[in-house]
């Protein structure tokens, strides 16, 4: 044998070398691949950008640590299927800077809870928790129908999504918080063009309090769009393009 | 070169930490002025006061002549590493209690004005000040020690080697204050914004050089294992760091960033990052830790060489494929899970490699076990890495996993490597430093070590087997079906079972925190020279700081 493991107990440079290049093969192995094998993420219709209601929602959802007790991704398994919904798809998050599948349902998952129980439940239940589900651990947040959204980030926000690789167009970007207000008012002057940018868009107050927009609002219009923009009648699981 | 020097003035290593502080401080004094972001204005002022602080600090030192005599061991820095990781351990427990009870008892621990003390934004407080600030101010405080004595060298780069301590600190201050005040990215384990993110990215490079320059002024021709296992944490640690935190901030003055990487990519970037925060973070650092201070207190050398060669080697080769255990079932094309489950398996063996050569170490020593404590807690430690790298494994088996995923065994599995191994091999190694460091002949007390150790043992027990009855059984409890074929409960119903656990929980946080203080209070009176009435135990010599000049 000629090689000996004294060459690496006597050089601290070839025991950097050796321990970075032992450390960075399972990475490029697992992940590298995940950006250019097409069949990663399902082709599927429905998919668009967060409004920047929405994006504003689930900005407040990410600060409000949510993620640590929310799961957003049903497993493929009897029991989710029946108790969530249509296991998720990758493609569901494609647009998800970060990605908010979670780790610990100490809640029940969200990942399809849009469209499941009506505004006035969310607000009730977002401001005393327990007054709803009395078994319930979750913290209140009746805070939010205190905090106003002013708009001020939001075309940076969107303008970052941009440059990451969400395809916000620069019509969206430059009409981004008058769209934030538009949202909450179906009588808006821009209601068909913002109907066009986002469709299928929830347009209504969420909150209960038409005179403010605020983050109850915005947070109960992400969790009421939370999984229904993929349109699973002409999802085709067993596409060759889907197998995975 | 002579041997002992009180330095005056500028040495090189003043110069560009002066300059390098006083960029920073135009930066943040730049940011102080120009931002609108409230939230980040707040940071700024930190960061300016923190940066204005060094500078004075830095000249007042100068002023005062450096004393760097090469012959003698830095042993100041690590003293205030010590004091840091105590504190931090007390703080990450008491938040860790907390939110424990905030679960067991939401009607009492929860405040509707105020929502920063909501579970969401104290969990990453608990989770980042026992990782990082306890664990990490444990790693950076044990390996300046052992890089110094194992390659009988001072630590290399004068005061940069303080930049890296007081460094950490700011950002540990950065990350706990953005937390409660809603700054974070979402990711577990590297919740810090971009700006935060930036910072410790230098304060890591600095610990990398300082590390590595210690290593390279050596006077021991080989390179003890302990410092390998030490540097592929600082190494991996960096790597993981940097890629999974690229981003793009909404603009310079703004504090929210958004992910470079989306859904399916950004998952897996996140748990290849999560789940080497434990291999490399909370396993090969804590390893080296092993690596010194299990041998130093057995009096015993290291079992087997040709094992801890082996298994460094796999530890770390193999350890960096298990993340897509944590994306089970999920979007995750099942190449990628399966490769993680095969590898997480596999990772068993390098694990166990290191419990070996730990435990075998006290071949002929096994005596220690009945006569000194910190001996105990030091065995258990790594009979608790055992346990959990034996544990791990099998959840990362899909079948398994489907069942343990998002329940409380994760919790718990979590917490037996957590408060079993990095905790109490840290608790080990700072009950034989204190000892050395303020050169006292023994421990003030060995029974409150005991104490210590059996009041925090219960509690890991308790904590560790709630975890596995609530996580056990809500995983079968959500897949249950009656006999009409219906799911027989609701999520709620899952919830409610759960009360009991999570007192039985809150418990055993509660004690392994009174150990904790136990031990602050043993260390504080060891550090005074005080030592208790009535226990007989033998001196032992205090060690020298002096760097023995033959090899």
């Amino acid at each position: 044998m000629g090689f000996k493991h004294e060459v690496f107990e006597k050089s601290p440079l070839l025991l950097t070398i050796g321990i970075l290049v032992v450390v960075a093969i399972g990475g490029l192995v697992e992940i590298a691949p995940l950006f250019y094998i097409s069949s990663t993420i399902e082709k599927v219709n429905g998919m668009r950008p967060y409004t920047p209601l929405e994006l504003t929602g689930r900005n407040i959802y990410i600060r409000e640590g949510c993620y640590l007790c929310h799961s957003q991704m049903i497993r493929p398994l009897r029991d989710e299927a029946e108790r969530y919904g249509h296991y998720s798809l990758a493609a569901e998050s494609m647009y998800d800077h970060p990605f908010q599948w979670g780790s610990k349902r100490t809640g029940p998952d969200l990942a399809r809870v849009g469209g499941k129980y009506s505004d006035a439940w969310h607000v009730a239940h977002l401001d005393d928790p327990r007054a709803v589900v009395p078994e319930s651990v979750m913290p209140p947040y009746k805070f939010l129908k205190d905090n106003l959204l002013d708009g001020r980030t939001i075309a940076a926000d969107l303008k970052a999504n941009k440059t990451v690789g969400v395809p916000y167009t620069d019509e969206e970007i430059a009409k981004a918080k008058s769209d934030l207000f538009t949202q909450l008012d179906e009588y808006a002057d821009d209601y068909d063009g913002f109907m066009a940018r986002y469709p299928g868009a929830n347009v209504r107050d969420f909150d209960g309090d038409p005179e403010h927009a605020t983050e109850m609002d915005a947070l109960i219009a992400y969790l009421q769009m939370l999984g229904t923009l993929v349109d699973f009648s002409t999802y085709k699981a067993d596409a060759d393009d889907n197998l995975r | 070169m002579s041997s002992s020097v009180a330095r005056k003035g500028m040495g090189l290593d003043v110069l560009t930490l002066g300059v390098l502080l006083s960029v920073l401080a135009l930066v943040s004094l730049f940011l102080t002025a120009n931002t609108h972001d409230p939230l980040m204005k707040v940071h700024a002022v930190i960061l300016l006061g923190a940066f204005v602080l060094g500078i004075a600090a830095l000249f007042m030192r100068a002023a005062g002549g450096l004393g760097f005599d090469q012959s003698r061991y830095e042993e100041g820095i690590i003293k205030a590493g010590v004091v840091a990781t105590v504190f931090w351990g007390l703080v990450g427990f008491l938040v860790g209690v907390i939110i424990a009870s905030q679960l067991a008892f939401p009607n009492l621990m929860y405040f509707e004005d105020i929502g920063w003390l909501n579970f969401g934004r104290l969990r990453p407080v608990h989770t980042s000040a026992v990782i990082f600030a306890f664990g990490g101010n444990a790693l950076m405080a044990t390996s300046f020690y052992i890089v110094q004595r194992t390659n009988r060298a001072r630590l290399a780069g004068g005061v940069w080697p303080w930049f890296v301590f007081w460094g950490y600190q700011l950002f540990i201050v950065l990350a706990a204050t953005g937390y409660v005040s809603g700054i974070t990215q979402s990711k577990e384990y590297a919740e810090p914004e971009w700006y935060i993110d930036l910072w410790l990215t230098i304060v890591w490079v600095a610990y990398l050089l300082v590390f590595l320059g210690t290593l390279w002024k050596r006077k021991i021709k080989h390179i003890y294992v302990a410092n390998w296992f030490y540097l592929a944490f600082i190494i991996t640690v960096a790597m993981l760091h940097i890629i999974n935190n690229l981003s793009m901030p909404i603009g310079l003055t703004e504090h929210k960033s958004y992910s470079l990487f989306s859904g399916v990519q950004d998952a897996m970037t996140q748990w290849w990052y999560g789940h080497n925060a434990v291999g490399f973070f909370l396993t090969a650092g804590f390893l080296g830790m092993m690596y010194y201070f299990v041998p130093k207190r057995a009096e015993r050398p290291v079992y087997s060489y040709r094992l801890s060669i082996v298994h460094f080697w796999a530890l770390i080769f193999i350890y960096i494929w298990a993340g897509p255990h944590h994306l089970h079932y999920t979007a995750l094309p099942m190449w990628t899970q399966t490769l993680g489950m095969t590898f997480s398996i596999i990772l068993w063996m390098p694990s166990w490699g290191g419990m070996i050569n730990g435990l075998m170490t006290l071949s002929g020593a096994w005596d220690k076990l009945r006569t000194d404590p910190v001996m105990r807690m030091l065995v258990v430690s790594v009979a608790f890495y055992g346990m959990s790298t034996f544990e791990g494994p099998v959840m990362s088996i899909r079948a398994v996993n489907s069942l343990s995923h998002y329940t409380d065994w994760t919790i718990g599995h979590v917490h037996s490597g957590a408060l079993g191994w990095v905790a109490y091999v840290s608790f080990g190694a700072l009950y034989c430093m204190v000892p050395w460091l303020w050169k006292r002949k023994r421990l003030y007390s060995n029974d409150l070590v005991e104490w210590h150790f059996w009041i925090s043992t219960i509690g890991i027990v308790f904590y560790i087997t709630a975890m596995w009855v609530s996580g056990i059984m809500q995983g079968l409890m959500w897949r249950a079906y009656n006999t009409f074929g219906f799911l027989e409960y609701s999520f709620v119903e899952t919830v409610e079972a759960m009360h009991p656990y999570y007192i039985i929980r809150m418990v055993g946080g509660l004690l392994f925190l009174i150990g904790a203080l136990i031990m602050a209070y043993n260390l504080w009176r060891t550090a005074r020279g005080d030592v208790r009435k009535g226990e007989v135990v033998p001196d032992a010599e205090p060690l020298s700081i002096a760097i023995p000049t033959a090899n």
